[in-house]
């Protein structure tokens, strides 16, 4: 079986549906009315015009050989998910959701954000289908992307800041599912990564293997090849899964997530799952937990809102016991650095999030050689983390000079 | 099959009283010795069947007040290996039988089979289990037969028939009768879906059937008992415990315990 045939609920050990019975039904309905629509050209050529002409895809690929010239001169091609409408890959998963849940007749969007990018993408749906909109993000989120909660509120979305627990993106999934389970005969919940209960993990994926379609048939017309390497981040791992997709069955070609290392491995204070994580149960499938001895999940860290979960999803699991791909990590500061390096070497400012997977790609330069061509997943672009650059490197006008 | 100590109890309530009192407190909260205090008081209270639940990180099924308390009980210091330390120590008091409430990862990261076996050393009843469904819970379904435990399954309005007798079939001590669409948490309603769901239930041969989620008063737990055999009080027993302490847990339990009580014992 080729590895891009994985249609779960389960992906070799990995996935599943462990939930509530009150969200079984819906999770059927949804995995039926998923099923119809691949099956469906009608629903193809609506995604595929909503594409073309809202989200703007193909997105482009952009060769960085300023950027590259600091990764031991391998090639370095980025895929321009920061280009998409409303700024990241997100918005591939959410129009494809949205479509499907006109079809369902349900009139009401909610959605869990870490960073804010899966939020403002859904709150950008929510209007333009004229869908009610309810977004969770973890209280510690809104502060630190307020741009974003600006951004959802502006488009008609109610924002509710999560207090519980740790106050990130995993609380913002449990209280997403509490919503859901009240309100599950209006309400979607459009689950922004390919993590959660069966249909999600499969579904998620599909909506966003088109990054790696399409950025497959751009990187062999531009080099006459397929790349050495493929880069990615990973918190939930759904513009990883996406690049990766069309790559699975390809063995020449090496496939990379880089997670999120915080102040280290060695310092307890990351978001490195798949490396230092064990398997267990989290938000509805079996997969890389970051947990104590009990089972309690840990608090993950990341400078990176968008990627600070404990949880990854199934199919990433599953690749890394396969050995099909090498999970690494990227600590906070070596993201950074490469925020930097590309924003004055190419005059694109990454999100923090793709900024870990630009810091793993100038270390599989130097790994690789010169002849290696490394394509990267560029997922969003980093206007919403202004102000934390702008704190870390110091380059705000007024009270941001302390580091 | 083997016999079931919570069926048994629960039809003992019925034929006694008209219905069972199944009463929820998390351990570990406010400290572990107050919690076998406040479910050793339930039980002399008149609570029939206790739930006892494992606190965790993650609780998807709760409303803020169990959430709260399970996180004040983790705050707090609480470990997984104090539930049986818990479960044995109320059962030195009191004879009524223990389910633990618990999501699963926490069994799963302790060992199925070593789970099952520390339950039943301890003398609990079996395990009510929120976050998996009979055909997500192999190993649960093996690892309760060898050691003979309870374990009670969720039924909710929304399940097809073909769920609800799937949960009927692998249940036993009762199926869970989720009363309405939603999290833990008092409700001034309790749904008329549950009354339909029981229904239902009975239909596909479940029993006994418990009702759970929303009931809060002794009305409440009276007039589920006009149709289910149980009816299980959570967030307004955990709340009288912070708010008041043992004493006031007591008082709570003994008021619903009068509900149940007055229920006659042949259903209108």
């Amino acid at each position: 079986m080729a590895l891009r045939d994985g249609e779960g609920p389960f992906f070799g050990e990995f996935g599943g549906r462990y939930m509530p019975e009150s969200l079984i039904a819906a999770l059927d309905e949804l995995s039926e009315a998923w099923q119809a629509a691949k099956l469906d050209p009608e629903f193809a050529g609506e995604l595929a015009a909503l594409h073309r002409t809202y989200t703007g895809r193909p997105s482009i690929i952009t060769e960085v050989p300023r950027f590259a010239a600091h990764a031991g001169g391998a090639r370095i091609i980025l895929k321009r998910e920061d280009l998409n409408h409303t700024g990241s890959h997100k918005i591939n998963n959410v129009l494809g959701q949205a479509l499907l849940v006109k079809r369902l007749g349900k009139t009401r969007l909610i959605a869990e954000t870490g960073a804010g990018q899966h939020g403002v993408a859904t709150a950008t749906a929510a209007a333009l289908f004229g869908m009610s909109c309810t977004i969770y993000m973890g209280e510690v989120d809104t502060k630190r992307q307020a741009l974003n909660v600006a951004r959802m509120r502006l488009l008609g979305a109610e924002v509710v800041p999560v207090t519980n627990g740790s106050r990130t993106l995993k609380d913002a999934i449990n209280e997403a599912f509490r919503d859901w389970v009240a309100n599950v005969e209006t309400t979607h919940y459009l689950l922004g990564t390919v993590s959660g209960p069966h249909p999600f993990p499969a579904m998620v994926r599909d909506f966003q293997k088109i990054i790696g379609e399409e950025a497959r048939a751009q990187v062999l017309e531009l080099t006459g090849a397929l790349p050495t390497a493929v880069a990615a981040c990973v918190g939930g791992g759904s513009n990883a899964i996406g690049i990766f997709h069309a790559f699975l069955d390809d063995p020449s070609v090496k496939l990379f997530g880089f997670e999120p290392g915080g102040f280290g491995l060695d310092s307890g204070k990351h978001g490195a799952t798949l490396e230092m994580g064990r398997p267990g149960i989290l938000h509805g499938n079996r997969t890389y937990v970051l947990q104590d001895e009990d089972g309690q999940t840990m608090e993950s860290h990341s400078i990176s809102a968008g990627l600070d979960y404990p949880g990854v999803g199934p199919e990433h699991a599953w690749l890394k016991d396969l050995g099909r791909a090498t999970y690494r990590a990227i600590t906070d500061d070596e993201a950074m650095q490469a925020f930097r390096l590309l924003s004055r070497t190419e005059g694109i400012i990454p999100a923090i999030e793709s900024a870990h997977a630009l810091a793993g790609a100038i270390q599989l330069g130097h790994e690789l050689g010169p002849d290696a061509v490394i394509l990267v997943n560029l997922s969003g672009r980093g206007d919403k983390d202004m102000e934390t650059a702008g704190r870390y490197f110091g380059v705000l006008d007024e009270g941001g000079a302390e580091q | 099959m083997s016999a079931s100590p919570v069926a048994d109890a629960i039809h003992a309530a019925k034929a006694a009283q008209g219905g069972a009192l199944i009463g929820y407190l998390p351990i570990g909260f406010p400290d572990l010795e107050q919690s076998v205090e406040a479910a050793v008081a339930l039980v002399e209270a008149g609570v029939d069947v206790l739930e006892l639940g494992l606190p965790y990180s993650d609780p998807v099924m709760d409303g803020p007040v169990i959430q709260a308390a399970t996180q004040a009980a983790l705050v707090a210091g609480f470990r997984v290996k104090d539930v049986f330390t818990a479960v044995r120590a109320v059962r030195e008091r009191v004879r009524a039988p223990i389910l633990v409430m618990t999501y699963w990862n926490p069994v799963l990261q302790y060992g199925v089979e070593r789970f099952a076996d520390d339950l039943k050393a301890a003398g609990g009843a079996g395990l009510i289990t929120p976050d998996i469904t009979p055909d997500s819970a192999a190993d649960w379904l093996a690892a309760s037969e060898r050691a003979g435990l309870d374990r009670v399954f969720l039924a909710a309005p929304t399940s097809t028939d073909e769920r609800l007798r799937l949960a009927a079939a692998h249940s036993r001590g009762f199926v869970y009768t989720v009363s309405t669409m939603g999290i833990t948490g008092a409700r001034t309603d309790v749904d008329a879906a549950a009354r339909t769901l029981a229904t239902r239930l009975r239909a596909v041969g479940a029993d006994p059937i418990c009702v759970g989620i929303g009931i809060s008063t002794p009305e409440q737990v009276h007039d589920v008992l006009r149709y289910a055999d149980g009816a299980i009080v959570g967030s307004a027993l955990v709340k009288a415990l912070a708010d008041g302490g043992v004493s006031a847990v007591a008082s709570l339990a003994a008021a619903l315990a009068r509900g149940a009580r007055d229920t006659p014992s042949l259903a209108d």
